[in-house]
């Protein structure tokens, strides 16, 4: 009995391992199958000329996307520069300041909710408030803060989360040493986190990069060269769904996709080069 | 002997539970008195309505007065942020920011704004001397506080809290994360500063308790159950229920 107890527990071992192995294996294909593909097909495409000529438009898909390039970093800067202090802001007063009711749990009851709200209804609230109701029109400003209300959720809930992780040995001794509340968070709490803040706001310059939906109806989708805040655009990501579905130009869709994959696998890149620094600076030696 | 803390019919209450009943307990000037008890007892409690450390967690009840020289520490006049720096606090997991080692020591003098009245290189100097760290740390001030052993961060705690110059400090239970030797050195640190500083240590080690306090307290469920000198309380205590949790029959 015991001995066949022990040969069914240890091949129920080796199925496990099968498994979760397997599943590792798949996703790690379908992930490499994805950025392969994209890679492969779109990196012949790209070149100087196509990164520094404006797209032709028209049905053939000729140019290049050097406007696009700067729509979306625009867009993207400003974005964050909107985001940044209404987003930290309101996840440091929810982490230290909001008392434990009613009202503070339909508050982040409600930041839950709008975090899992499709892009596309965020497209429509900023289509009816910032283009029409606000008359800011199809530009740059009405894509900018269609994508704040987007992404604050995600930066509050992430800064939160990182305050909440910063241990309270550290708000305790500084408060017995005599330091305000404000003292605290602003010289211990929020340096200890930083790395977990900074990291959802690179979160959050992803998303912007990444995001289509909400911008097709909030920021035109005009290929011209922004002037203004008030000039429409086209990010990559609208770019290449442009390009994809009004065009016969599906190599430069996979061009452009390369190129988005690519600043993306950079954003990422820089952001863990910039934590691991800061951990060492922070601990003097790796987590 | 001048009285430097001074509870009076103290209760303390977290919801509906009585964490401290009717506490009265003198501690003296340049003394060490040692808090001891089994866990729950209230002892860290108590030592925490010393520098109002209780007033951030929600939900709490004092009534009673904790006088600190002559003034009442919970009367309306007090400044609490003054109160704490009068009143140093070191915790039982050492707790440095993740800092450099100076900064570490220069954290509290900057946040009470004593930056443009004192040289900080000297005094980080100085405190760090107290502290018995000097030595150890002394040619790498910018490494991070998080890569000293677990008793050099403890000194370094302690550093921190002598920088803003108090005139008490509450330990709590100061060296149950360290080993032996940690321990040793803490506590011949706490000799030296009792000489200019009035010292309450928490302790879960009654041999600790024995080695380096003048007085004791024993906490038994909230209730002071006997105070006094420490050579009385270890050698002839008058109640029952010291004499049992000294000797180990219980907690």
């Amino acid at each position: 009995m015991l001995r066949v107890k022990a040969i069914s527990s240890k091949s129920t071992q080796r199925a496990a391992m099968v498994f979760v192995w397997g599943a590792g294996a798949v996703t790690m294909l379908i992930l490499l199958a994805i950025i392969g593909y994209v890679l492969v097909q779109g990196i012949p495409e790209i070149g100087w000329s196509f990164l520094t000529t404006k797209p032709e438009g028209g049905l053939s898909g000729d140019g290049g996307i050097s406007t696009v390039i700067v729509s979306t970093i625009y867009l993207v800067g400003l974005t964050i520069a909107i985001l940044l202090i209404p987003g930290i802001g309101a996840g440091i007063y929810l982490a230290e300041y909001a008392p434990d009711n009613r009202l503070t749990h339909i508050i982040r009851y409600g930041i839950e909710t709008l975090a899992g709200i499709p892009s596309i209804v965020f497209g429509l609230f900023g289509f009816a408030l910032f283009v029409t109701a606000l008359h800011f029109r199809f530009s740059l400003l009405s894509g900018a803060l269609t994508l704040v209300c987007l992404l604050l959720p995600t930066l509050i809930r992430t800064t939160e989360e990182a305050i909440k992780a910063v241990p309270r040995g550290h708000r305790e001794g500084s408060l017995a040493l005599g330091a305000t509340k404000w003292q605290t968070i602003r010289h211990v709490v929020l340096p200890a986190a930083l790395p977990g803040i900074v990291t959802g706001v690179i979160l959050c310059v992803g998303r912007a990069i990444e995001e289509t939906a909400c911008l097709y109806v909030t920021l035109g989708g005009s290929a011209a060269m922004p002037t203004s805040l008030m000039s429409g655009g086209r990010t990559l990501s609208l770019h290449l769904f442009y390009l994809a579905m009004e065009t016969n130009a599906f190599e430069k869709a996979m061009a452009t996709g390369a190129v988005l994959i690519l600043t993306i696998i950079i954003i990422n890149t820089i952001t863990n080069w910039l934590s691991y620094r800061y951990q060492v600076k922070m601990r003097g030696r790796l987590s | 002997m001048r009285s430097k803390i001074l509870a009076k019919n103290l209760n303390f209450h977290y919801g509906k539970t009585q964490a401290l009943k009717d506490i009265n307990l003198e501690m003296e000037e340049n003394h060490i008195t040692a808090l001891i008890g089994p866990s729950g007892c209230g002892k860290s409690t108590f030592l925490r309505t010393l520098n109002r450390m209780n007033d951030i967690i929600p939900g709490v009840k004092i009534e009673g007065e904790v006088i600190l020289d002559d003034k009442n520490i919970y009367d309306k006049s007090i400044d609490v942020v003054e109160l704490r720096k009068r009143v140093g606090m070191v915790f039982q997991q050492p707790n440095p920011f993740p800092k450099s080692i100076y900064d570490n020591v220069a954290f509290g003098p900057k946040m009470l704004g004593m930056k443009r009245l004192v040289n900080m290189d000297e005094l980080v100097e100085k405190t760090l001397r107290q502290a018995a760290l000097w030595d150890e740390v002394k040619d790498e001030l910018k490494r991070s506080a998080l890569t000293l052993s677990g008793g050099q961060q403890q000194r370094l705690c302690i550093a921190r809290v002598l920088a803003v110059e108090p005139e008490v400090i509450l330990m709590d239970e100061p060296c149950s994360a360290l080993d032996p030797v940690a321990t040793l050195k803490i506590e011949e640190l706490m000799q030296k500063l009792k000489n200019d500083y009035t010292i309450v240590i928490v302790t879960h080690n009654m041999q600790q308790a024995a080695r380096v306090s003048d007085c004791t307290g024993f906490f038994l469920l909230g209730e002071l159950i006997e105070h006094g000198k420490t050579s009385d309380i270890f050698s002839r205590p008058k109640d029952k229920r010291t004499d049992d949790y000294i000797t180990g029959r219980f907690g």
